[in-house]
Parts: structure tokens; sequence; C-alpha cells
């Protein structure tokens, strides 16, 4: 193997005259975490929504929320951001449609609301367990003591929930920050399509990907580190949880 | 207080309870006793409308459970209940636990709600726990902070599922201690329990359950004296025995 | 809503879209997974294994893995693959080594991270007493692994394993980004060709949805014969 390595090309021009690519890079970073977060608080509620449907007594809820998970879970990312992308906005009323095309940022607000329901069901799925792993003696305390549902999913159920789900929620958000490079195929100049773009112009692929590899790494670490500090705080003394 | 009329309840086809009836008067203590799977704790289940049942009529200081129209949430918050695994919410402070409902239900200020459950924390011997975590106290502890929990609603009568059960045998009477300082207060009470030396001294009547039938329902002396049942004297025998 | 959907944009290249595209989707998913598995065991062997040398290998190998999106691998073996080959192969250039095989190895090598962390799970939930009663017959550690260890930890994570692959099944939807013909990569070209985007962008998403409903009703049904079988 003799690829010729070129460390110097991170501080080099690049072809707009006046960024070096380095900074291409860390822009695409940017947008990475930008969209990955914003997708990240939409999915959470909508998961904690659809999690929530799936618990109730109530048949007809229990059915909304199982064909919600299984309809934007069985679909690939690609594929619902194609049809978000290129199919939705065809059969709206022909105004709306074009004002949707017209959009500044629209590949942005595409990613960020594909990406959220793609998470949804995941996110859903995992408060749904949460809340059954309370095994219902927690719902009837706090029904007992005269709160209503919604109260005792708010003060009671969902506190808890959330708590024994921390763990997994930390690595569906992972996931979400992750699957934001599949936004690059309808545009979205997040890190992996800045890589590209580097790789593309400059010819030196392999310092590109290692950079990139590198940033994604570091995105990970930071936020296995925030969650941790989020899991102490949240973490009930005189349970299992302390000890971890 | 509690009146049950002909009450039935299914799972699927199996008959849990058969017509069962019975009363809790005002000031009353009523203790429930009867094998396992006797249908004990589904009966005082049904008392606050948390396990529905199908047939039968169940008032409480006058208000239907079964009915379709009743807030439920309304009776229950009048209804204080103790559980068998104490059911405490692990997330709050003891102090907090008792201020839950009594700010989302009744609609309590902070300050009164803590004064409120700092006096009853005092009288079951646990304000030095206050900001304690309910994983942090030994089970009678707990068993105890939930009865302050129940009592902070101002509740015209107790329901206890089996408050001792879940206990080491060494904790079990500072709990029935707090029972007995309640009953003799004047609550209302009903108890499932198999502590049969608490029914004995506490209990103004014993309602002896087997197989989703309520088999006996008369005063504490005689059912210890005399039972009616060759089931409840087996019953009683083999509990007595240790 | 639908005026206009017109289905013949669907019907007509119908051989093309399932023959060529979805076929290529389901041979890689089959191998990729197969691969996966066998390699993701062996991960995991490796992440147990009592040698600080061969367990941080493995775990660091999981853990850098995990840490990237999909994407990016992708296009690192895109154009890793070639030079690697090149250094195998001893030619005098970094060679192609075609679409199929490099997304197979592509798939294969990030899978593999996947399945390794469940087929750890598995292990890990056996406990050690499994372990001990094997050794205490007198076999030895790979024998232990082999006959008793693996076959149950594959058994139990089961619907776990199927259910990755299901995911699996619809990342190889990615490889649309090298212009690969896979069943996306087959919709996409139709469209674009017969300015469709609607029908066949709907299609290709009605049919990734039946397929993944499908295998994952399958997978319900088998966890709850399991549940039962404990």
């Amino acid at each position: 193997m003799h690829y010729n390595w070129n460390w110097g090309i991170l501080f080099a021009l690049s072809p707009d005259g006046n960024t070096p690519y380095i900074d291409l890079l860390l822009s695409g970073l940017e947008w990475t975490v930008i969209t990955g977060v914003c997708a990240w608080v939409l999915a959470f509620i909508l998961g904690s929504i659809i999690g929530v449907l799936r618990t109730l007594p109530s048949h007809t809820a229990e059915r909304l929320g199982f064909v919600y998970v299984e309809f934007f879970r069985g679909i690939p990312l690609i594929v619902q951001l194609f049809v978000w992308f290129f199919v939705l906005p065809d059969l709206l009323p022909v105004e709306w449609g074009s004002w949707i095309k017209q959009l500044r940022n629209g590949p942005f607000y595409t990613s960020v609301i594909g990406l959220a329901f793609f998470t949804s069901p995941r996110v859903a799925e995992q408060v749904r367990a949460g809340i059954q792993s309370l095994a219902g003696g927690q719902l009837r305390a706090a029904l007992a003591m005269g709160l209503t549902r919604p109260q005792a999913y708010r003060y009671v159920l969902l506190p808890l929930a959330y708590r024994i789900i921390l763990p997994t929620l930390t690595s569906e958000m992972l996931n979400c920050l992750k699957n934001t490079s599949v936004a690059l195929t309808i545009g979205l100049m997040e890190l992996t399509a800045q890589t590209r773009a580097m790789q593309e112009f400059s010819f030196q692929v392999f310092e590109a990907f290692s950079v990139s590899t590198l940033l994604y790494v570091l995105l990970n670490l930071a936020v296995v580190a925030g969650m941790r500090v989020v899991e102490r705080s949240a973490a009930i003394p005189g349970t299992l949880a302390k000890a971890r | 207080m509690i009146d049950y009329q002909n009450v039935c309840k299914w799972y699927g086809d199996f008959n849990v309870l058969k017509s069962c009836s019975t009363h809790v008067n005002k000031g009353e203590v009523v203790v429930v006793c009867g094998p396992s799977g006797s249908g004990k704790s589904t009966l005082i289940q049904c008392a606050n409308g948390l396990t529905p049942f199908q047939k039968g009529t169940i008032t409480v200081d006058g208000v239907s459970v079964g009915d379709r129209h009743t807030n439920l949430p309304k009776l229950r918050a009048r209804v204080g209940m103790v559980f068998q695994h104490f059911e405490l919410f692990p997330h709050l402070t003891v102090i907090a636990n008792l201020r839950l409902a009594q700010e989302k239900v009744l609609g309590r200020d902070k300050a009164s709600a803590t004064e409120k459950g700092m006096a009853l924390l005092e009288r079951v011997g646990l304000a030095a726990h206050a900001t304690k975590y309910p994983g942090q106290l030994s089970g009678g502890q707990q068993q105890r902070v939930a009865i302050a929990r129940a009592l902070a609603m101002n509740p015209v009568a107790m329901l206890f599922d089996e408050p001792t059960s879940a206990l080491d045998p060494e904790m079990i009477n500072e709990v029935l201690d707090v029972m007995t300082s309640l009953a003799a207060d004047g609550m209302t009470m009903m108890v499932v329990t198999h502590e049969m030396g608490f029914a004995r001294r506490v209990a103004d009547r014993v309602v002896f359950m087997d197989a989703g039938e309520i088999v006996e329902d008369t005063t504490t002396e005689a059912f210890f004296r005399e039972p009616e049942s060759e089931r409840a004297r087996q019953f009683l025998s083999k509990i007595l025995q240790h | 809503m639908f005026h206009g959907f017109d289905y013949k944009a669907i019907t007509d290249n119908l051989s093309y879209l399932l023959i060529d595209g979805l076929g290529f989707t389901l041979r890689l998913t089959l191998m990729a997974a197969i691969g996966a598995t066998a390699l993701g065991s062996l991960v995991a062997v490796m992440e147990l294994s009592r040698n600080r040398l061969v367990s941080g290998i493995a775990v660091g190998y999981v853990n850098l893995t995990r840490a990237l999106p999909l994407l990016l691998v992708i296009f690192w073996f895109y154009f890793l693959i070639p030079w690697v080959w090149q250094w195998v192969t001893g030619a005098d250039r970094p060679t192609p080594v075609g679409a199929f095989l490099s997304a197979l190895i592509t798939f294969t090598l990030f899978e593999a991270a996947y399945y390794a962390e469940i087929v750890r799970a598995g292990i890990q939930s056996l406990g050690r007493g499994q372990m001990g009663a094997a050794e205490a017959l007198g076999l030895r550690y790979p024998q232990v692994l082999a006959y008793v260890i693996l076959p149950q930890a594959l058994r139990n994570m089961l619907p776990v394993l199927l259910m990755q692959t299901i995911i699996l099944f619809q990342d190889t939807s990615l490889v649309y980004v090298l212009s690969i013909t896979d069943f996306l990569g087959a919709a996409s070209k139709i469209a674009n060709r017969d300015f469709r985007l609607i029908e066949l962008y709907s299609f290709a998403a009605v049919v990734y949805l039946v397929i993944s409903a499908t295998l994952s009703a399958f997978v319900r049904r088998l966890q709850s014969r399991i549940a039962i079988v404990r």
C-alpha cells in the first residue's frame, strides 16, 4: 500500500476559497448535532405519547400505538426521508407543496421530522417496557390515593419509567445522532456529507474519513459522559441505581 | 360506611367472588381472613374500584362504587388504602410521598401539606426520616410511612390489604401497633390479614372467606370461641398451631 | 390524493424491481446475517476472554464500530477495500472488488459488532453454572463453548438476533449511496428515469413495511413460544 498521506490538507483551503477543510468538517459536525438534538426532542415527545398509549387499558389505544410502532419501525430511514422529501409535498394541495419546496433549509426540517418519526417508535417501546416493569403496584397505589390516571402517569409512573430506561434511552439518542448521516441523501450537509465533499475535492480520502471518525467517537464520548451526569443526578437514594 | 351486596366477580371463567355480602359500620374494625386464594384481597380491592366487579353493589359512605357515573378518584381520595408491598413512590422523599396527593388531589398548599405530613410522621414515629427516600428505610418503617400517607388524606375509612405479609417477623409489631392505635381512635377499618392475635385484640367482627364465598361473618368473640363452619375451624387450627 | 397515481410505472418494471433489486437486498441480508452471526459470536467469546489483549481488541472493535454511523462505514470500506485487495493480491494499483462483495464485507463487519453484543448478553445470562458443569465433565474450554454455551445462548437470543436481522434488512437500503442496484436503488433508478418519484418511493416503502412487519410478527410468535417452553 503506498497511499500518500497528507495531513496538511486539513488546513488547506477548500474550493470555496476561504474556509479550510477542517472548518467544513466542523460545520458538518455542528449540523449533525443540531439535527440530531432537534429530532431527538421531537422523538422523545412522540415516543412518550405512543408508549403511554400502549399501556392504557383501552384496547383501541393499545392497538393504535401498536400500528404506529410497526409502521414507523418497518420502513428504512432512508425511504422514510425520501417519502417526506419527494412524495409528501406532491400529495398536499399545490400551494402548500410549493411553499414547502421553496422552504430555506428544507433538507434540515425534513431530516428532523423524518428522523423524529423514525426514532419515536423505538422510544415508545422503551417507555412502554419501563412502565410495564413497574407491574401495576405503583399505579394502583397512585389511583388509590385519588390521583387521576393522567396524574398517576405524570407524577409516579413516568418519572420512574424514565429512570429505569435511561441507559437504553442513551443508546437510542446516540443512534439518533448517528442516523443524521442518512440525511445526506436529501442534501443535509452534516458531518458525513462534508467528509464526502472533502474527499471529492481534495482526493485525500483517508485523512477526511479518519478525522470524521474521530469526531464521531468524540461526539459519542461526550453524550455518554453527559448521560452519566444525568443518570447520577436522577439516581434514587436507597435503590440499586445508586450502586451502578 | 362500607356495604357489599351480592358482589360477584369473574376473572375469565374463574369465579373469584361468589355473591359476597357484608358491611363495615362507622368506627368498626373488620378483619377479613381465609386461606390464600380465597378472594379476600379481591374483596377489599373492590371497595375503592381498583378491581372492577361484574354483579352486585358496593356503597362507600353512600356512594356506589360500581356506578359508571361515580367519580372514582374523588371516592378513592376519601378511602385510605395500605398495600402488602407498601408501594411508596421510590423517587420521592418520605415527606414528598405524603404531600403528593394532598397537593394534587385535595389542592392543599405545600406548607399545609407539609405540616399535616410531619404531624402524621410524628404519630407513626418517623418524623426524623422525613427527608429520606423509601429505599433507605426498613420494611416496617416503609409500611408505617404508607399508613401515614393514607391518613394524610383525612380518610373516612381505611383498607389494609395484608399489610404485614411482606414484612420480616421482627417488624410486624411496629406496624400492628400503629394500626391498633388507629383503631383506638375510632377509625373505620377493613383489614385483610393472617395476624389472628391482632384480630382477636382489635377487631369488632371477623369475616371468614373460602373459595370466593363469605363463609362466616360474626363477632370476633364468637369466631374465636366457636366457629360455626368446619372450614373455619380447620383454618383456625392450622393457623394457630404456630 | 392518488389522482394520477401511475400504477404502470411499477407494474411495467416489476421484474427489475423484485428480481434484480429485491433479490440483491435479500441475498445481501441473508449472507450478511449469517456472516455477522458467526463473526459476532467469535467477537463475543473474545470479549469474555480472560486474556486482556484478546478481550481488549474485541471490546475496542465493538465500541468503535458502534460509535460510527453505518453510512460513514460504508464509505470507509468502499474506499478502503480496493487498497486492502491490492495489498493482498499484490496488484499494482487499487482494484474494485465488485458491488455485492464490497457491500457484503461491509455489512458483515459492521453488523458483527451489534450481533456480538447480543450474543455476549446471551452468554452472560447463562451464568457460571453451565460453564462449571461442562468443565466438570472434562470438556475443554473450546468444547464447552461450542457444545454447551453457544447453542444455548444463540437459542435464547434467537428473537433478538432476528430483530437485529430486520434492522440489517432495512439498513441494506443504505447501499443506495454507492449507486448499487439493491431494491431501493432499483426503485430510485426507475423513479428518476420515468419521473415517477411518488409511485416508486411509495411502492418501496410499502414493500419494506410488509416484509419487516411480517418478520416482526413472526418474531413475536417465536418469542411467546420460547417463553412458554421456559
